[in-house]
């Protein structure tokens, strides 16, 4: 039998209350719970703070100023296997007049290791890419996946706030473009009917939904189609996608059906490791093999 | 603690646990359509269902926030505000019975068995007797305990674990129900839906007349009135926890309010998150007992105040068992509510069921799933189950667990040792394209190549060089709009 009002483990929230305010699990946390007596008047619940309302927060973006520097991140993927995507990610930022570097000793950001529960090594990582790009006050990568590791989680492994700050410089491609430097049009071309996926880290942890589709609405001869259930999640997952094979490639399917129904020639997405695993799906797919997967930068690029 | 030992006592070895069946069983080959019926469509049309009617609502944020901040205060001062409900509520008549462990609550349950003579028992829906196996611990002392909910009474009668936590029978189809009935309760064949209802009415109103005791879960337990609120849309709740003489309300510790001002926000969220509806059909406020009869009430801890301890995971305890999560889990709509292995299943079941059981037999599923989050974006109370699952994975690979191998940490250092020195990371993704484009002429594919090859075609490696490569090369070709162009050339003049 126990007795609750002699307990002391029962103080243990209150201190994690305060200790939680790195893991960002809601807002506030600054607030001594155990003092404040009405819970629902005393605090902001207008504000919105915490992540997963996304639709009723807009988060405060930084304004680039034309000339400041901006450094390419080019998650490990991209750079062996769709080396295609960074060209166009620089040449596009380059042709908008952004001063474009490459810190050669970039790598990766840590997220297989992090989402995998090995946050040890994952933190190994996250230092090595605080150190190379440490001088940037901007940082731009065409993943959104890795940008949300980037601003999201580095937190988690290091709480530092130098570790953390490092991690807020992250923005990815499409958000940098609307958000940041106010840009919708980028005079490309693409004749092509197409469809758009946002992986979900992107939508849901960065809350980037509208950017990619002003973008493509601006690019010249492009048909926009509507993919149905837009916001379910493709079942790529990362490691997920190995590790549990059946449920990864079932939604995947489900997935495809969805392209396929939506009538369009290329699928585009600021996340190509979800293109990936779908494209994959697609090749074996008797009515998706013709059906090409792009990353929105390439598109972007497109003339 | 003893909470552990407590919890696989009353469980069925073959078809409780452990969660890492998930894994074994519904991965070997792609997923079966329709192996759960209607289970995907169900879960997917009534998530839109819940979307449309919380679009609707303008302030529908503001209550989720509200929400998250009661529970908050509530779980913060636990101690207090569970004293406070046990001494409003006492003073009432009802007596109030703490239980550390589900063994703990299984105890009391038969010792008030014994005392009053209860031959038999109706019970309205509690996922905490799931937690404690109660129906097996009441069969072993001869008591047959009746589910009154439809939906659990169609899965115990064909002797199955509820799918889901709302809607315990929504991977069987009217037909489904009607050939149940057929060979269970010797009814003719019917797949009408008015004529089933009444077929299970018939069935169960005798029981709640001739039961002796009435068990009920706890949705919200207010303590400044010592209040027990319940919700329901049957009307089997309120014959339950009414028709019979003694009334014994489980609660998990972590069901506190502290103000009945506060139970609005919940009622709006509650019934709206789980099944679409502005308010459920009956809600029940129960504020003690009667002259003659007796009401007791069951406190629950069962490893909760372990959760409570871990300051990254303490919101899990928020939940309030709406089920939002389920419907929205894309995940959860393939692999159904039985692949998790234990009472609750969906991303609240992997964030929950390591808790409550234990890394050592659930650590597998923190893995099941893709970390998409459109649970967490649905979560009336805001728990960031997303987050938590990343963390209980963390946990899974240093605790004793399934999950935990030297053999995957060894390949994950040598991971990072790589990806700290740049031209060890040039060197293996070079080898990965190398063994990429070699793969294709594999007639097997080992480990997770094979997994990944199942279903999928491997992406096709480039022709051209790596992006490091073509950077040294063209990054001085690199174009401006509109372009610099050098004075001397004729056009800038």
């Amino acid at each position: 039998m126990m007795d609750p009002s002699g307990d002391a483990i029962f103080k243990e929230p209150q201190q994690a209350a305060r200790s939680e305010k790195h893991f960002g699990a809601g807002p506030g946390s600054e607030t001594d719970l155990a003092e404040a007596d009405n819970p629902v008047g005393g605090q902001g619940h207008e504000a919105g703070t915490a992540g997963w309302s996304a639709p009723a927060t807009k988060r405060e973006y930084p304004v680039y100023e034309p000339g400041e520097p901006v450094a390419l991140f080019v998650p490990c993927y991209i750079d062996e296997f769709y080396p295609q995507i960074a060209q166009a990610t620089a040449e596009l930022l380059t042709w908008l007049q952004v001063p474009v570097e490459f810190p050669s000793r970039q790598t990766c950001c840590g997220q297989p290791a992090f989402n995998s529960g090995y946050w040890k090594e994952a933190c190994k990582v996250v230092h090595h890419f605080c150190e190379t790009f440490a001088p940037y006050r901007w940082i731009v990568s065409p993943s959104g996946s890795c940008t949300a590791m980037c601003r999201v989680f580095f937190g988690h492994v290091d709480p530092d706030p130098r570790i953390v700050e490092i991690g807020q410089r992250v923005f990815e491609l499409t958000e940098f473009l609307v958000e940041c430097m106010g840009v919708r049009d980028v005079g490309a071309r693409f004749p092509h009917k197409v469809t758009l996926h946002i992986g979900c880290h992107t939508r849901r942890e960065l809350g980037v939904a509208t950017p990619p589709l002003e973008l493509l609405q601006h690019v010249e001869g492009l048909q926009y189609v509507e993919l149905p259930n837009v916001e379910e999640c493709c079942g790529f997952g990362g490691t997920f996608s190995v590790k549990m094979p059946g449920t990864s490639i079932a939604m995947g399917q489900t997935k495809v059906e969805n392209i396929i129904r939506s009538g369009a020639e290329v699928v585009v997405s600021p996340d190509i490791s979800c293109l990936m695993h779908v494209g994959g799906i697609l090749r074996r797919h008797p009515q998706g093999r013709n059906i090409r997967c792009m990353h929105i930068a390439e598109v972007l690029a497109a003339e | 603690m003893e909470a552990a030992s407590g919890k696989t006592l009353h469980t069925e070895p073959s078809a409780s646990l452990p969660g890492a069946r998930f894994l074994r069983e519904y991965n070997k080959g792609l997923a079966e359509p329709g192996q759960f019926g209607s289970l995907a469509q169900s879960a997917e049309r009534s998530s839109k269902h819940t979307q449309e009617i919380i679009a609707s609502i303008p302030y529908f944020q503001s209550w989720r926030e509200q929400a998250h901040q009661i529970k908050r205060y509530a779980l913060a001062n636990l101690d207090k505000l569970l004293v406070e409900f046990e001494r409003n509520i006492t003073a009432r008549g009802a007596t109030v019975l703490y239980a550390q462990n589900a063994q703990e609550a299984n105890e009391h349950i038969l010792r008030i068995v014994r005392e009053h003579g209860v031959r038999t028992v109706v019970k309205a829906k509690t996922m905490v007797s799931e937690e404690m196996e109660m129906n097996h611990v009441l069969e072993a002392v001869g008591v047959r305990a009746l589910e009154t909910d439809l939906g659990e009474f169609l899965v115990q009668l064909a002797d199955q674990r509820p799918i889901h936590v709302v809607t315990p029978a929504l991977h069987l189809s009217a037909a489904d129900v009607g050939r149940l009935f057929q060979e269970k309760l010797g009814e003719p064949f019917t797949d009408d839906h008015a004529a089933l209802t009444q077929i299970a009415r018939k069935h169960l109103r005798r029981q709640f007349v001739q039961a002796d005791l009435g068990i009920s879960g706890v949705n919200f337990a207010v303590a400044d009135t010592g209040t027990i609120c319940l919700v329901e849309n049957e009307g089997n709740q309120g014959l339950s926890t009414s028709c019979p003489r003694i009334h014994v309300a489980l609660m998990g510790m972590e069901k506190v309010i502290p103000n009945i001002r506060h139970l609005p926000v919940f009622l709006n969220l509650l019934g709206r998150s789980g099944t679409g509806q502005k308010l459920t059909t009956y809600t029940h406020l129960i504020h003690g007992s009667t002259p003659g009869r007796k009401l007791y009430v069951i406190i629950l801890d069962n490893g909760r105040t372990e959760v409570l301890r871990d300051p990254k995971a303490w919101s899990a305890l928020f939940c309030i068992r709406c089920g939002a999560c389920l419907n929205a889990c894309p995940v959860y709509r393939r692999v159904g509510g039985w692949a998790y292995g234990w009472v609750y299943p969906g991303p609240i079941g992997a964030v929950l069921t390591p808790h409550l059981v234990g890394l050592e037999q659930a650590g597998k599923l923190p893995f099941a799933s893709s970390l998409c989050g459109a649970c967490a974006e649905v979560c009336p109370v805001k728990i960031d189950i997303p987050h938590q699952l990343v963390h209980l994975r963390h946990r899974a690979v240093e605790e004793p667990s399934p999950v935990r191998s030297w053999l995957e940490r060894l390949v994950w250092r040598l991971w990072a040792w790589a990806m700290c020195h740049p031209w060890m990371y040039r060197l293996s993704m070079r080898m990965a394209r190398l063994g990429t484009r070699l793969a294709r002429f594999l007639p097997w594919h080992p480990g997770p190549l094979g997994a990944w090859t199942r279903g999928r075609e491997l992406p096709e490696p480039p022709t051209a060089p790596n992006f490091h490569a073509w950077w040294k090369k063209y990054a001085h070709q690199l174009k401006t709009f509109p372009p610099d162009l050098p004075p001397e050339s004729p056009a800038a003049s």
